[in-house]
């Protein structure tokens, strides 16, 4: 991936207040006082370094003439980090925090530039730990070619909440031009993914421990903006990006033949998928159609255009297992089908709740 | 993948297909509705569904979909019973995640965990076992459900937990039969059943003798399937073949798994731990004979039944669900006055639309496109 260019600055630095010696975090860090000025200073300023965030006001402040350098529009989003466990294969809470934003920007066309970060901490856990998510939330800024500007800290007695929680909220500014929808698929239109299905959900419910598996399986977490760019350089007509996080590209493909008042054909032979995965769903009875992404796109384009944007995909190292997955049809509208490597087809619905494990 | 790719191999799917229609077309002839064959097993209507194996095959072959899906048939008496025991203090309940969603008269395991139970889900008994091992002060009871594929895994930890000395562990047992099923299903008055799929887990337990009786006594033909689709193909063209010749005989496609005896260690942990209760209530088909087991008296430390106070409580089905008449295969899902309505899988009242096993909910998650087309050509005239 390469890295992208950092975000401007704003304002004069400020100087830096005393670390912290201890090893957990305690309610005293959460009371406003010194004690948690220097946690703030200590575990997150100082990685997150950037000028915006030094001066430490109430607000981050931004230059509307340097936003409008982008583009004509801003994006604006949020996402909450709940994750069990924190650090999983393939990442952590604080790499998916960054992440997760920037992707909620970039598939709406936009260039992310900053994010917040907000985090609430539960009594007791390690600063090691918080270090750690701080750095790699800093780590993937970087590779995002973002800045973290603003933030709180908050801390919670035990039980209030589980370990770490993190809220980040995030600009971006949408090129003049650009226009993606959910509501703008139609017939003949190309479905495309830019790898293997499923990554990200299999790796945290292996990491959970209570399967007693072992898995070679990684989270695919990584920020997509950089090969959005590629995509929509080569296929300026692309008409809806969407990350398939929660629910999987099930989800997102009935959103968009819902919102489209169209059917969506899919192949099951065209859908990538890894080896590991696919057993891991074998062993559960899941389905991985409905398995959570962190770095994985759906995206629409007129069919004409559909092997140049597959190409231009596969050219970035996000993209290498990008295919064409399927196509717009006529209907029924809101209709979802897959054509099955056995040779039936099968509607794919929405995931109600959470999958279950079967049990026999 | 190996050893999963083999049994998926769309080349074959298609001669199966063929070899079905061939045989079907000559049946076809005498014959003015379609062959109905009941797949008992919820493993295979899951399978039939995700694979979209119902249409590929000819409009003359109908499944039926059957009572094989242990947490479908469950009755909400005894969800009221698990939520009784998950809510007294101390306790740590257990249990697969299918059960969680199913509705009790008043709420389900899920709602009861959302408002202060300990329920946790677990993927196996010794799962159970270790938790009561780690919270000697708790009482941890496992669910126990499912039919014959499972009851030996719950009886070898129940023998574990009275080896070890874990007084703590209890089994909250729901276990059912298959053969006493069966039998009651074959003896509707209104049955149209031309033929049966065996469950294959199940036999692979007790073995497929036990259904001698199904050929015998009601002349129809049983092949115990396995799970991928081409072991349903296989087993749907053998039954076919069976109606074609005339014959009536229980046959094993899935060989690979299950012996004609069953598996004897199995069987025999299950004789030791548990015994028939006269009767046993299923959702939707009411009580049948002889077709649950509890635990025997020489286990009643372990039994959660004997340890806590349970309403034990009778509950009759809503009176709009048709779950009986769909286990049944007298209505499809789509038939019940309810499907869709006010039974869906966010808020099921019929416990088949609660696991990815029960028929209702098979059907509208994966859809029965058959059904589809013909209703959507119903509503365009």
């Amino acid at each position: 991936m390469t890295k992208q260019e950092p975000a401007t600055a704003l304002r004069p630095q400020r100087k830096m207040r005393d670390g912290i010696n201890v090893a957990k975090v305690s309610l005293a860090h959460g009371g406003g006082g010194k004690a948690m000025r220097d946690l703030i200073d200590d575990v997150f300023i100082s990685v997150f370094d950037n000028p915006s965030l030094a001066p430490l006001e109430d607000q981050a402040r931004f230059a509307l003439s340097d936003l409008m350098r982008h583009g004509d529009r801003l994006a604006f989003t949020s996402d909450s980090f709940v994750i069990d466990p924190l650090e999983f294969p393939g990442g952590d809470i604080g790499k998916l925090a960054v992440c997760g934003t920037v992707n909620d920007l970039a598939v709406g066309g936009a260039k992310p530039l900053y994010l917040s970060c907000s985090v609430i901490i539960e009594e007791g856990v390690e600063i090691a730990l918080l270090r750690k998510i701080a750095h790699s939330m800093a780590k993937a800024a970087a590779a995002a070619g973002v800045a973290i500007v603003t933030g709180d800290t908050k801390v919670v007695t035990k039980g209030a909440c589980d370990k770490l929680f993190i809220n980040t909220a995030g600009i971006g500014i949408i090129g003049e031009g650009l226009d993606l929808g959910v509501h703008r698929a139609e017939p003949g239109d190309a479905i495309l993914v830019n790898g293997a299905l499923g990554d990200h959900g299999a790796a945290i419910l292996a990491a959970r421990g209570d399967l007693r598996l072992t898995s070679s399986i990684e989270s695919d977490c990584a920020p997509v903006n950089g090969l959005i760019d590629r995509l929509i350089e080569a296929c300026p007509n692309v008409k809806f990006i969407r990350d398939a996080t929660r629910g999987g590209i099930a989800s997102v493909l009935n959103e968009l033949a819902e919102a489209s008042a169209v059917g969506i054909e899919i192949a099951e032979c065209a859908t990538p998928l890894r080896v590991e995965v696919k057993g891991l769903c074998e062993i559960l009875g899941l389905d991985p159609l409905y398995l959570a992404n962190e770095g994985k796109i759906v995206a629409v384009v007129p069919g004409a255009q559909a092997e140049s944007a597959r190409a231009a995909m596969a050219e970035h190292p996000l993209g290498e297992g990008a295919a064409i997955i399927g196509h717009v049809t006529h209907g029924p509208a809101g209709r979802v089908v897959m054509r099955t490597h056995f040779g039936g087809k099968r509607i794919v619905d929405m995931l109600v709740g959470e999958q279950l494990p079967r049990i026999c | 993948m190996q050893y999963i790719d083999e049994f998926r191999d769309p080349g074959k799917a298609a001669a199966l297909v063929a070899a079905i229609n061939d045989t079907v077309k000559k049946l076809a002839i005498d014959r003015d509705r379609p062959l109905h064959i009941m797949e008992v097993c919820g493993g295979h209507t899951h399978a039939i569904f995700r694979y979209g194996i119902a249409n590929m095959l000819p409009p003359e072959i109908e499944f039926v979909h059957g009572p094989g899906c242990p947490v479908c048939v469950l009755p909400m008496g005894r969800v009221d019973d698990c939520i009784a025991i998950a809510e007294t203090p101390s306790v740590i309940f257990t249990t697969f995640g299918d059960a969680m969603r199913v509705p009790g008269s008043k709420k389900s395991l899920l709602q009861a965990k959302a408002d202060g139970a300990d329920i946790r889900m677990v993927y196996s008994p010794l799962d159970a076992l270790e938790l009561a091992r780690k919270n000697p002060d708790r009482e941890v009871v496992f669910f126990g459900l499912g039919f014959e594929t499972t009851m030996p895994s719950t009886a070898l930890t129940v023998l574990q937990a009275e080896a070890e000395g874990t007084y703590n562990f209890s089994l909250f047992c729901n276990h059912i039969t298959i053969p006493a099923t069966l039998r009651a299903i074959l003896d509707e008055p209104d049955l149209r059943l031309d033929g049966f799929l065996g469950p294959g887990h199940v036999s692979m337990v007790i073995g497929t003798k036990i259904y001698d009786f199904i050929p015998a006594d009601y002349k129809r033909p049983l092949v115990v399937s396995g799970f991928e689709p081409l072991d349903v193909l296989h087993s749907v063209w053998r039954v076919v073949q069976q109606i074609a010749e005339g014959r009536a005989e229980v046959e094993n496609q899935y060989g690979r798994v299950v012996p004609r005896d069953g598996n004897p260690a199995a069987l025999a942990a299950i004789e030791k731990v548990f015994e028939d209760r006269e009767f046993f209530e299923w959702r939707g088909l009411g009580s049948i004979e002889r077709s649950g087991v509890r635990m025997r008296n020489v286990y009643a430390r372990f039994d959660a039944e004997r340890k806590f106070a349970t309403p034990s409580l009778k509950v009759a089905d809503p009176l709009d669900c048709q779950c009986g008449e769909v286990l049944k295969g007298i209505l499809k899902p789509r038939q019940c006055r309810v499907f869709g309505k006010a039974c869906t899988p966010q808020t099921p009242l019929g416990a088949l639309m609660v696991s990815s096993e029960g028929a209702c909910a098979a059907y509208y998650q994966y859809g029965d496109l058959e059904g589809l087309r013909c209703q959507s050509a119903a509503d365009a005239a």
